[in-house]
């Protein structure tokens, strides 16, 4: 089965996110949509599963055009969907979130789940899948969710399967074993679309590329590529993704963290006896699955989470008890995860956003009046220092692109007097050229002395940007390596395997 | 100037349509013109007259009558005076629901801490005897630290324990409102010789004054209200503590990432909230009505969630809306009287306007509108904090 869309055209406003796309995706093949977070692939794949209508445009399956106005539309098509945040029901069984919305019935009011069991035992045991039909969904294992959505939409019979950035959420291990599977359900026949920005999967599982930018498709590519090929198409410029590094001048030890356990507010244990040292114009990298603890232990730094027992010292003060503004001022830039809900307000200016912190010192307070020209003054100093592109300083943040909303929280977070750098997940979400922009000026921080705690679920940022690595297991250390530990081995620790 | 048009545009529109709208209730309520059902032209030509009948009265009753401009010019005003009279306590409750707004709070409190402002502004106005100027500071003091407390509170307990600032101001406009009625039975509060429960009045020295003779109520409370309104614009905009306002409002979680205090800030904002509406309840007191009873705060309070509402939570919008509905209130009596058309309707107008502000799609629609600014509402924000 072939699947083919003409001219694809969709407008939000004055925002055409895609914009007359043609793609071909034929039975037996893995072709992957390669686009920065943004550039309308998921968009594009939301009006093929029937999720949005096009303005313009249409879909074809084998060649004869259909209408698509609902995922049951797509799915009597033969067109299934494996989404980015799982569409499962946490505490239905694996059996009961398959069938749900084609419930059968034998009988009046009783649920025939028996056949559905022998269908995921069929397709389960066909692609060595391994799935227990009567396990509870929320007992799984993220990797083994993601096979229940795949299993589901091959159940009914699925001839194109999309999926949607299926391995942000998975370990390293995981995402081989998918690759594997996409494989295999290639070569019997399915056409599976890979929607991603990982140029290192791409590259290994893809047949055919089509490279997605600002909703246009820009060009194709074979998987013989290489990575800087690919990126440049993606962002349209020529692109380094090697960070430029001299070896760590390795100063006094900056940062003790001793024995340290975070509760939750009903005593659930998050982070469980971490303990560990980090020098000045270093960066210890903390590796992870997403939900291991590594939220929790950023924010329990500049006092952020409420039940910590445990030894916090910076530059020999202990600042386990510190209020968060305690914290701030005694030498911590804080870059919090989600730099929308906890980084910025949104509805304030860009010259506002930037002196949350300092709002009520001198120079831009004098008693208790704001100056508004030090205000503007210091925004106008901030944006040239940190490239914010922004029509005015006085616009609200949110008519900020997402690189540039981080990088007003970097100005505002490294524009006091900073010892360390705590950073969580600096460059989720990110294009690339802002992430090359974050990357910099992380290692500039770290080679004028200061010491960086980088948290990220990113292996390539890990590896890049890491002076030595922790690997953190719901809620431990599970390991503290060097940062030439291979790929493999780093992987094994994510999943909880010590060597 | 071409942004001052913009921003009006929405809110006439919707008040004409709440005209429109509610002179159509009024006359094909009336009698009279359903009795004409037969005969078209005559039934509208009556339509109009009827409601035009009931909006001059309305006008009559809240901004100029030329009958009473007979015997003097001044006292043709006396409408007008009355608008003001009721618009300068809602002025201030609506600066205190507006405020808290501003911070992600809903103060569903200003009925009980304006209860808590007369008393104290009551109690100090009748008991002590002090020189004059002083005598309206130290009750003006009074009601506002009464009611700044009984507003810090609030906060307070949402700091401390997560208590939701919607279920304990309602509750505490309970507690204020048989507080004072236990009170006004007590022999301190009892004005002597008398049983029903009514304050002594406040000594003429703790009074406003007034402000065109004696004739007219029109008092000073009216210009506090103003320079009140003008000093919550600088605190919010300005000031160190109305920028944590703000950001609170608008984002507590990043608020708290930057080193704010979140729980310090509600207990401020609530406290200046409370003396807020305890201010409202002084000007009340000390203005126009200085012996107190049970029926004090009328419906002030919660009058004025409509009012900030309507003024979209800003200090200028407020004062605008809160003459508005001074304006219904004073003109809605005079309607009444002169014109078969019960005081309810003025009821339906304030429901209009607050339906069309409040639906700024709908007028859009209506008047095939593109790109008027139709700001945010603030509609149910805080309710969920």
């Amino acid at each position: 089965m072939s699947l083919e869309l003409r001219g694809i055209t969709k407008r939000f406003g004055a925002l055409t996110a895609n914009d007359s796309i043609d793609l071909k995706v034929e039975a037996g093949e893995i072709h992957a949509i390669l686009g920065e977070n943004g550039a309308g692939k998921s968009t594009l794949m939301n009006i093929v599963y029937g999720l949005l209508s096009p303005d313009e445009g249409s879909i074809s399956v084998d060649g004869k055009v259909i209408n698509i106005n609902s995922p049951l539309d797509a799915l009597a098509a033969g067109i299934g969907m494996v989404h980015q945040h799982f569409m499962l029901i946490p505490v239905f069984t694996v059996a009961e979130n398959i069938v749900l919305g084609h419930e059968q019935v034998k009988g009046p009011g009783f649920l025939d789940l028996e056949t559905a069991r022998k269908e995921i035992a069929r397709v389960s045991a066909e692609f060595n899948f391994d799935v227990d039909p009567d396990a509870l969904v929320e007992d799984l294992p993220v990797g083994i969710q993601q096979r229940v959505e795949i299993i589901r939409a091959l159940i009914y019979d699925a001839k194109v399967l999309i999926l949607d950035e299926p391995t942000a959420v998975l370990t390293p291990q995981e995402t081989d074993e998918l690759l594997k599977n996409m494989k295999k359900l290639r070569d019997k026949g399915a056409a599976i679309v890979f929607i991603t920005h990982k140029l290192r999967e791409v590259r290994e599982a893809a047949d055919k590329i089509t490279i997605i930018r600002r909703g246009k498709v820009v060009g194709t590519a074979s998987p013989t590529a290489s990575q800087e090929e690919l990126a440049s198409l993606m962002v349209g410029r020529p692109v380094s993704l090697d960070v430029d590094k001299a070896a760590p001048q390795l100063g006094e030890v900056l940062l003790t963290v001793d024995q340290l356990n975070i509760h939750d507010h009903t005593g659930r244990a998050l982070v469980k006896g971490v303990s560990f040292e980090l020098r000045a114009g270093e960066v210890l990298a903390v590796a992870g699955v997403q939900g291991n603890g590594q939220s929790e232990l950023a924010e329990a730094m500049v006092g952020l989470q409420e039940h910590v027992d445990g030894k916090i010292t910076l530059a020999g003060v202990d600042i386990t008890r510190s209020t968060v503004r305690e914290a701030l001022h005694s030498g911590i830039a804080f870059i919090p995860e989600s730099r929308e809900e906890d980084g910025l307000i949104s509805s304030f200016s860009i010259e506002e956003n930037l002196i949350l912190d300092l709002h009520d010192l001198p120079p831009f307070a004098n008693g208790p009046v704001i100056s508004q020209s030090v205000v503007a003054e210091n925004a106008s100093k901030r944006v040239t220092e940190f490239d914010i592109r922004a029509q005015s300083a006085k616009d609200a943040a949110s008519s900020l692109s997402g690189g540039n909303k981080q990088k007003v929280v970097l100005a505002r977070e490294l524009s006091r007097p900073v010892k360390l750098v705590v950073a969580s997940q600096p460059t989720r979400g990110l294009d690339v050229g802002s992430i090359e922009f974050v990357h910099e000026r992380i290692i500039a921080e770290r080679d004028s002395g200061r010491g960086v705690l980088l948290f990220s679920t990113e292996l390539d940022e890990v590896v890049a940007l890491a002076d030595r690595i922790a690997v953190m297991y719901r809620g431990e250390f599970i390991a503290i390596v060097p940062a030439d530990t291979s790929r493999e081995e780093l992987g094994l620790l994510m999943a909880g395997v010590k060597r | 100037m071409k942004n001052l048009l913009k921003k009006l545009t929405l809110p006439v529109l919707a008040f004409s349509m709440a005209l429109f709208v509610s002179g159509l209730l009024v006359a094909f309520s009336d009698s009279q013109v359903l009795a004409l059902k037969g005969k078209p032209l005559s039934m509208i030509a009556k339509a109009f007259s009827t409601a035009g009948g009931a909006y001059w009265a309305l006008f009559r009753g809240s901004i100029f009558d030329p009958s009473l401009a007979e015997k003097s010019f001044i006292q043709g005003f006396y409408p007008l005076s009355e608008t003001l009279v009721a618009a300068s306590p809602l002025i201030l409750t609506g600066l205190s629901v507006a405020l808290a707004f501003r911070a992600g709070l809903f103060n569903i409190g200003a009925q009980g801490q304006f209860i808590a402002g007369a008393i104290g502004a009551s109690w100090v106005g009748f008991t002590f005897e002090m020189p004059v100027v002083i005598h309206a500071i130290a009750a003006i003091a009074a009601a506002m630290l009464f009611a700044g407390i009984y507003g810090g509170v609030v906060g307070l307990l949402k700091a401390r324990t997560g208590a939701h600032e919607v279920i304990v101001t309602i509750m505490l406009n309970y507690v204020a409102g048989y507080f004072l009625l236990w009170l006004l039975s007590t022999t301190a509060f009892l004005r002597p010789g008398r049983q029903d429960p009514l304050a002594p009045e406040v000594k003429t020295t703790a009074r406003l004054p007034h402000l065109f003779g004696s004739e007219l109520r029109a008092n000073l409370g009216f210009i506090i209200a103003l320079l009140v309104a003008a000093g919550v614009w600088w605190l919010l905009q300005r000031s160190t503590w109305g920028f944590r306002f703000r950001a609170v409002g608008a984002n507590a979680a990043a608020s708290r990432t930057a080193g704010i205090s979140v729980g310090r800030t509600t207990t401020t904002v609530m406290f200046i909230a409370g003396a807020l509406s305890g201010l409202a309840g002084a000007v009340q007191i000390l203005g126009s009505e200085p012996a107190m009873t049970a029926g004090v705060g009328g419906s002030f309070g919660f009058d004025a969630i409509t009012v900030a509402l309507l003024g979209r939570a800003t200090p200028i919008g407020t004062v605008f809306a809160a003459l508005l509905f001074g304006a219904l209130r004073a003109g809605g009596l005079t309607m009444q009287a002169s014109t078969e058309t019960p005081l309810d309707l003025v009821l339906v107008i304030q429901a209009l306007v607050v339906l069309f502000i409040a639906a700024p799609a709908l007028i859009k629609a209506i008047f095939r509108l593109k790109s008027v600014d139709a700001g945010q509402t603030v509609a149910s924000k805080g309710w969920n904090g």
